[in-house]
């Protein structure tokens, strides 16, 4: 479905399941995010190795004021931020199966060698820096290539295997997990690491698709849209 | 042939999953599974009964690992008069029921627990609330006390009280589990009253909560779902799971 548009149909510019995983991943990640500040009210220290408490110095601390713990949140957080967790966990091995499936990954993530010349660089670069729209006519910009493969095969695994780190059921059958982290107190502290950097790209990622203009870049995420329709509106 | 050795490997994964699931459906439902959040806990439940069909063992650390001022969490010296007595006595008087689906239920004294094969172990407990501290126990294994006391083959669940009024279970795979500890040493001495005296549980695969100190009865029984609030346990009226391997 990927490449129907060798046919000379119009193809949609987003398949469904993009669009149905997407959206779900709005709804999980927005759940993840707040539980997961509500669950740090307990405790908002970070440390590194396998062990830290109250009476250990901390790697770092954040600014929580101690009556957001007397608001007793962490443990309505800890159940959403679980059951957000599989939601996402689940939707996302429907999401990277599909890719391999249909070609997703290969088709829209690897970089073309026209997106690799020198030239398609720094016009990309310019129109970033002069917040120009930086879309191209049809599939991923490379920057977008790259974010995205960061995003999916990077950030997100991490996110979750760190996560996982910090079960003692799982570990117990997984102890290889905190090798992989360097410790149960540094794989809290990695996960806490891994969601900032997933909040700026999220921020960055809605940042951009307004700057290249909503009805363009949000509506067809919702219908699908067509990759012809691009050329048109400009 | 390199087609048939996938398939080959592919039905033995198959099989294997296939006998994790039948171990995870014994275990059936987590007793505190309600609601929505119902779902999440059920599916972590049956998830890691699975991934512990063969009973895999938490890390144990070297002793220079202990952690020196291990954080005391709830409870650090119970008010009850009773406790307060057998305590000045240094538990001479202490004893523990132990009853339900046992062939000889008894109170039991300290030294019963003392007199059986001892098991050592320094493990890394983890808080809900985030920290974490690596503590030594000495204590009996919990399948020990239950095999010396004749643990009938209808048993499901092993529910524990303590003298500062709340009460926990587990299902038979973390019962029967080695590292599950009736402790009555820390760090090479006596249980400490802070951390618990005189006996203590130890689960090892679960959070800090589920490790109860202060132990005053232990039941061994086929359901809990007629037991106070039917959740399995204390920790559920504060919404935390029955469950809490996470």
């Amino acid at each position: 479905m990927e490449r129907s548009d060798v046919e000379g149909a119009p193809a949609l510019r987003h398949a469904r399941a993009v669009r149905i995983t997407h959206w779900l991943n709005v709804v999980t990640f927005v759940a993840l995010t707040l539980s997961g500040i509500a669950i740090l009210t307990a405790h908002p220290r970070f440390y590194w190795g396998e062990t830290g408490f109250f009476n250990t110095p901390a790697a770092f601390e954040l600014p929580f004021d101690p009556i957001l713990e007397e608001l007793y949140v962490r443990a309505w957080g800890r159940q959403v931020h679980f059951l957000a967790a599989w939601i996402a966990v689940l939707n996302g091995l429907v999401y990277v199966g599909w890719g391999l499936y249909a070609g997703h990954f290969r088709f829209q993530f690897v970089p073309h060698g026209r997106q690799l010349q020198w030239k398609s660089i720094t016009e990309l670069v310019g129109r970033h820096l002069r917040l120009q729209n930086p879309v191209e006519k049809s599939g991923y910009n490379l920057f977008q290539k790259l974010a995205y493969s960061a995003v999916v095969f990077g950030l997100l695994p991490l996110v979750i295997l760190s996560g996982l780190t910090m079960s003692p059921g799982v570990t117990a059958a997984f102890p290889q997990l905190f090798t992989l982290f360097g410790g149960r107190q540094s794989a809290r502290t990695i996960h806490f690491i891994l969601a900032i950097l997933l909040v700026v790209f999220v921020a960055v990622h809605v940042f951009m698709s307004f700057l290249a203009g909503f009805r363009r870049n949000v509506v067809p995420m919702i219908t699908g849209g067509y990759r012809g329709q691009m050329k048109e509106d400009k | 042939m390199k087609g048939k050795l996938s398939r080959r490997k592919l039905l033995a994964g198959a099989a294997g999953l296939g006998g994790g699931f039948l171990a995870a459906s014994q275990a059936s439902w987590p007793p505190s599974c309600r609601g929505i959040f119902g779902v999440s806990d059920a599916l972590t439940y049956t998830a890691h009964r699975v991934l512990h069909v063969n009973q895999p063992l938490a890390r144990e650390f070297g002793r220079e690992m202990i952690t020196p001022n291990f954080p005391i969490n709830g409870t650090s010296n119970p008010e009850d008069a009773r406790y307060q007595e057998l305590l000045a006595g240094q538990f001479v008087d202490w004893r523990l029921p132990i009853e339900g689906l046992v062939s000889s239920p008894g109170e039991l004294p300290l030294a019963f627990f003392k007199s059986l094969p001892a098991r050592t172990q320094i493990t890394l407990q983890s808080c809900e609330e985030g920290w974490s501290a690596i503590g030594e126990w000495t204590g009996v294994q919990l399948s020990r006390v239950l095999q010396e006391l004749g643990a009938l083959p209808e048993a499901r669940y092993v529910v524990f009280e303590t003298v500062d009024g709340w009460w926990d279970s587990v299902d038979m795979a973390d019962a029967l589990h080695p590292q599950t500890l009736l402790a009555y040493g820390m760090n090479g001495g006596d249980l400490p009253v802070a951390y618990g005296a005189p006996l203590r549980l130890r689960v090892e695969r679960q959070l800090g909560y589920k490790n109860l100190k202060y132990l005053s009865r232990i039941t061994v029984t086929d359901r809990v779902d007629n037991i106070r609030d039917g959740t399995g346990s204390g920790s559920y009226s504060a919404d935390f799971p029955w469950y809490a391997g996470i």
